[in-house]
């Protein structure tokens, strides 16, 4: 039976008045793939927040593989073998494609196994042909990979991604997908999606966040079968 | 990763001893002197700026902590070896405590340079109301607003008698900014160089990838301390007295207009800006129909409305667009030549 690697207890995270996660209970097990969907404003992207120690929660708490993470800072909850990507392509503008991931690479490598493992990522997200140009000069669709490929040249068994196929065309999405899938065969993965095509592609098992709290969990095609998800999507209260 | 081109290093630093040998003929060697004080103290500041993202605006604390450290030991000692080091430890030192104290506390950059200011502000307060004999470290009387004169001068090592000073000084100067400018370049193309780089871009990417920016953001502020003071112990020596304007905030707003002229984000820029303003200030200096600060001030607002990138990086960029162009016209003549011989050979 498959371990489960992150949890979190009555997570809780409040803006002043505004309860953006409420008492959540979340359980992800060993090379699962999860996508969190939901409305604009349900708290999905505020979870990835306080999972990935980029929010400090209000209340309750988080594990990760058994260790209790829920004060601790990013950096610290990276080092635990975790690759973060953030909803905007977070990378380094003025470096190059490879400089990018070789900072990535280097930071649980030596200089020579962090060389060799940037061509591999390179390779692997099919960048090839743009390695040697500055990240500020490319494209949106060429961003997002390219922090992917930061990601992925840690070598990490949870990968937790941000919208990674916002602002995407149609072949980087297919590209995208095709990249989470063979992720999906080493990690586990959280995906925060809001794109039901590329969630249909890849999905094993949906969380629903609807108002800060999870309204279901199921497969793919139970969840778009349910009255409830549709009617959030479409606005009417549940 | 940009590799180190050790052919131009190497003919860099054959450059820069001829220029050591002529510039003398140009210009006072005591200004000079000065001038390459000037720059080791914005290369202080360019590089923790620049490549690191970290603007100080209390740089000259630091530069004031290295001058009264190497005045405070020399007299205590007696000998400048050992005063000399120190006086680069103890700004690095305070440098470290007080970037953990900002880092580690996760304050913005806002905060940042509000703290560093006001430190500068108090040390100017502090040095200045040191006036009775109570304040006093050692052998050595602080002295309040009128600073702390006769101390020993740098010295050959061991030889308290040996004074460096008029051409050697110079020389030290020198050779001691050109091993700056290679221990920085060295450490900016190694890992924790390039990391430093990285989180002056974006620093969340980068604790998003495991590194703990604090750390490394507290290291880079104090190598920026410890280069301030080792400008500042030059200076003592240079002037022979340290007084509370060391500083002052005219001292530390100087720095920051060194650094957005020669431009920040390279190596020579700060020291090019630093070398142009103090030249032009020196030669300002000689005249009273203007002052000082106001030429300074109108030079400041022309850079920053039509030179943002600074003087280095916009003529490094020139020196791109020319020589690309001259390449691109060389290869049109080549291909040129190519096609002749071919039409020759039909006929």
């Amino acid at each position: 039976m498959s371990q489960v690697i992150l949890e979190t207890h009555n997570l809780s995270m409040k803006f002043g008045g505004v309860v953006a996660v409420d008492n959540v209970d979340f359980t992800l097990k060993e090379n699962e793939l999860r996508c969190l969907i939901g409305p604009n404003g349900a708290g999905k992207s505020t979870f990835f927040k306080c999972i990935t120690g980029l929010h400090k929660p209000t209340s309750g708490n988080i594990y990760i593989q058994n260790e209790e993470t829920t004060h601790w800072h990013t950096h610290e909850i990276s080092q635990l073998g975790i690759g973060i990507k953030t909803q905007i392509p977070n990378v380094m503008d003025g470096l190059s494609v490879w400089e990018n991931i070789w900072l990535s690479a280097r930071r649980y490598n030596d200089v020579n196994n962090a060389n060799r493992r940037v061509d591999e990522v390179i390779e692997r997200i099919k960048i090839t042909d743009i390695a040697k140009k500055m990240v500020g000069e490319l494209a949106h669709g060429q961003r997002q990979r390219v922090e992917l490929g930061i990601v992925l040249a840690a070598d990490p068994w949870l990968v937790i991604l941000d919208e990674p196929a916002a602002g995407m065309t149609g072949s980087d999405v297919d590209i995208m997908i095709e990249i989470i899938q063979e992720i999906n065969r080493h990690a586990a993965l959280i995906i925060v999606e809001h794109d039901m095509q590329f969630i249909k592609a890849i999905a094993d098992k949906v969380t629903v966040f609807y108002q800060g709290s999870i309204l279901m969990e199921d497969n793919i095609d139970n969840v778009l079968a349910d009255q409830r998800v549709r009617d959030v999507y479409l606005g009417r209260k549940v | 990763m940009q590799k180190i081109n050790h052919r131009h290093l190497i003919i860099g630093v054959m450059l820069s001893v001829t220029v050591m040998f002529i510039l003398p003929n140009l210009i006072e060697h005591y200004t000079l002197s000065l001038l390459i004080i000037y720059s080791i103290l914005a290369l202080s500041l360019g590089f923790i700026w620049g490549f690191g993202g970290i603007l100080c605006f209390g740089q000259a604390a630091f530069f004031g902590i290295g001058a009264y450290s190497y005045a405070v030991y020399a007299i205590n000692i007696g000998e400048s070896s050992i005063p000399f080091i120190l006086a680069i430890l103890t700004p690095a030192l305070f440098a470290l405590i007080l970037g953990a104290v900002i880092f580690y506390g996760r304050l913005s950059d806002v905060y940042l340079g509000v703290i560093t200011l006001v430190v500068t502000l108090i040390l100017f307060r502090f040095a200045s109301a040191t006036a009775g004999p109570e304040y006093a470290i050692g052998k050595a009387r602080l002295g309040g607003f009128n600073g702390m004169p006769n101390f020993q001068t740098l010295n050959i090592p061991g030889m308290p008698d040996r004074y460096i000073w008029d051409m050697d000084f110079y020389y030290l100067c020198f050779i001691i900014i050109i091993m700056c400018f290679i221990g920085l370049f060295f450490l900016t193309r190694s890992s924790f160089g390039r990391i430093c780089i990285a989180i002056g871009q974006n620093e969340q990417r980068i604790e998003l990838i495991g590194y703990d920016v604090r750390k490394y953001k507290t290291i880079l502020f104090a190598i920026g301390g410890g280069l301030a003071g080792l400008s500042g112990a030059l200076y003592a020596s240079w002037a022979e007295i340290v007084t509370p304007n060391l500083f002052s905030l005219g001292q530390s707003a100087e720095i920051i207009i060194w650094c957005i002229v020669g431009g920040v984000g390279s190596l020579s820029g700060p020291i090019l800006g630093a070398v142009l303003l103090g030249l032009l200030k020196y030669y300002f200096g000689q005249q009273s129909y203007i002052d000082n600060n106001l030429v300074l001030g109108f030079i400041l607002i022309i850079f920053v409305l039509f030179l943002p990138n600074g003087l280095a990086p916009t003529l490094s960029q020139l020196w791109g667009k020319v020589f690309k162009r001259k390449n691109r016209q060389r290869k049109n003549l080549n291909s040129k030549r190519v096609r002749m011989p071919n039409k020759k050979a039909v006929s």
